[in-house]
């Protein structure tokens, strides 16, 4: 699944423009990940200060 | 506000507002929405126009000036560094802007023109009619409700989403996200009336660092970094802080701001039935610079004034708007937009070594006008090399 570190995210919307799904959405100051992500790691690779991570569900 | 608009403006950036103000204008019952609670803010800008871009919208005014340029400098990877300073040297050749106050009196003026504005209101769906855009449906403070519109502008920045919910693909590719962070800084010292950018492999790949002055001992720090060349340990924010560290290690940031700008291809059409896509959301960035703010601007205005004949002939599909999609792209921003990519492109695969041996080849160019395409014309002159490699560009750029 996707984390969003909400402590370390600047609410940019850089990992939006860049989701092949359209899975994300910044809604004010606070981002939003849908049922239409598929983990691919996208967002988490772009962001500028890496409020982002696909977590493997197995190994929590 | 009514529930019926003749234009429904998504955004309340430079490109929605500009929009809504021509709209407004020129009679138009215009709604402008903001989906934060204030107008301008964050910024998520370096806030750099040059100087007659600017005056083609608006009235430059010291309220919303933070700095005037009068020249720039480009350093090297080895930290040589070229200047750049126009013919006629202390001219004043652009500005850094303080966006939180340019926007709001650009939002000022769309209101002052007749234009609804309502800010904390996002678009969360589109509505739709045998595949056209009629309005959307607005979230308001955690109310529902419907707004129609003969035609609606998509200028929601580059976290669009009202195009695709309208079928219209705008994702960015990984490489042509520019992955970017900026402190505003103070107490550091800078040259005030020179923006200074940093290239390099090591400094910002495939990107630049930059310095844009915003009045005394105050800057915008900041970088811009290929989301191709992003990830853990070696993202935007690293390399800036490595960067400021070094630099203004006694300087204070007293504003942090994070942001993606697209240095792809525009949207491979920004028109659809009732609906026109403008600024950020269109991709319709500088590849080469990354500024976005005149584009915004012009492709603001002109799909105002594209909706705005539709309407008035009675027809709002995508054929009546697609004029807007052909004036934006046969425009001269257009062809900047065409070229510069083509010299982002070339630029991106230098090696730090010809970076160097291309700022080494002069050390203060006289810019005719201060563009990218007179610095790369000028580069050129002094690179036969470069011209070889670049038959591309060289038919650009003629």
């Amino acid at each position: 699944m996707l984390e969003i570190h909400r402590d370390v995210c600047g609410y940019c919307g850089c990992c939006v423009s860049v989701c092949p799904e359209g899975a994300l959405e910044l809604i004010d100051a606070y981002l939003e990940v849908d049922d239409q992500c598929t983990c691919c790691g996208i967002c988490a690779k772009v962001c500028p200060v890496g409020a982002l991570e696909v977590r493997d569900e197995e190994k929590i | 506000m009514k529930k019926k608009y003749d234009l429904l403006v998504i955004g309340g950036g430079p490109a929605g507002a500009i929009a809504a103000r021509t709209a407004a204008r020129a009679g138009h019952s215009v709604l402008l929405v903001e989906k934060r609670p204030a107008i301008g803010a964050p910024v998520r800008c370096a806030e750099g126009i040059g100087k007659e871009a600017l005056a083609e919208f608006v009235e430059p005014d010291e309220r919303w000036i933070s700095a005037e340029l009068k020249r720039a400098e480009l350093v090297g990877p080895d930290g040589v560094s070229m200047l750049l300073e126009a013919e006629m040297a202390g001219s004043k050749v652009g500005y850094i802007l303080d966006r939180k106050i340019f926007d709001r009196e650009l939002v000022w003026q769309a209101a002052g023109a007749g234009a609804d504005v309502m800010v904390k209101t996002r678009a969360s769906a589109p509505l739709m009619a045998n595949g056209a855009v009629k309005g959307a449906v607005l979230d308001v403070c955690g109310e529902k409700m419907q707004v129609h519109a003969e035609v609606t502008i998509a200028a929601d920045g580059v976290e669009s989403k009202f195009s695709r919910w309208c079928g219209v693909d705008t994702t960015v590719p990984v490489r042509e996200i520019m992955s970017s962070c900026q402190y505003l800084m103070t107490d550091i010292d800078i040259d005030e009336e020179c923006t200074t950018f940093f290239l390099g492999n090591e400094t910002a790949p495939e990107g630049y660092l930059w310095i844009f002055p915003k009045g005394k001992r105050t800057a915008n720090v900041g970088i811009g970094i290929s989301g191709k060349k992003s990830g853990a340990g070696h993202r935007a924010k690293d390399y800036l802080d490595r960067f400021v560290r070094r630099r203004f290690p006694d300087g204070k940031t007293i504003e942090c701001i994070v942001g993606g700008v697209s240095v792809c291809r525009p949207l491979g059409c920004t028109v659809a039935d009732g609906l026109i896509i403008a600024g950020d959301a269109a991709r319709v960035v500088d590849p080469l610079t990354g500024g976005g703010i005149y584009n915004a601007m012009f492709t603001g205005d002109l799909a105002a004034r594209v909706a705005s004949k539709a309407m008035d002939e009675g027809r709002v599909n995508a054929a009546a708007l697609m004029p807007y999609d052909e004036a934006w792209r046969t425009s001269p921003m257009g062809l900047a937009i065409e070229r510069n990519y083509h010299i982002k492109e070339y630029l991106i695969k230098l090696s730090d070594e010809k970076l160097n041996t291309i700022i080494h080849s002069a050390k203060s160019l006289d810019m005719k006008d201060f563009s990218t395409l007179t610095l790369v014309k000028e580069l050129m002159k002094r690179n036969p090399k470069l011209v070889a490699e670049l038959a591309v560009l060289r038919a650009l750029i003629g």
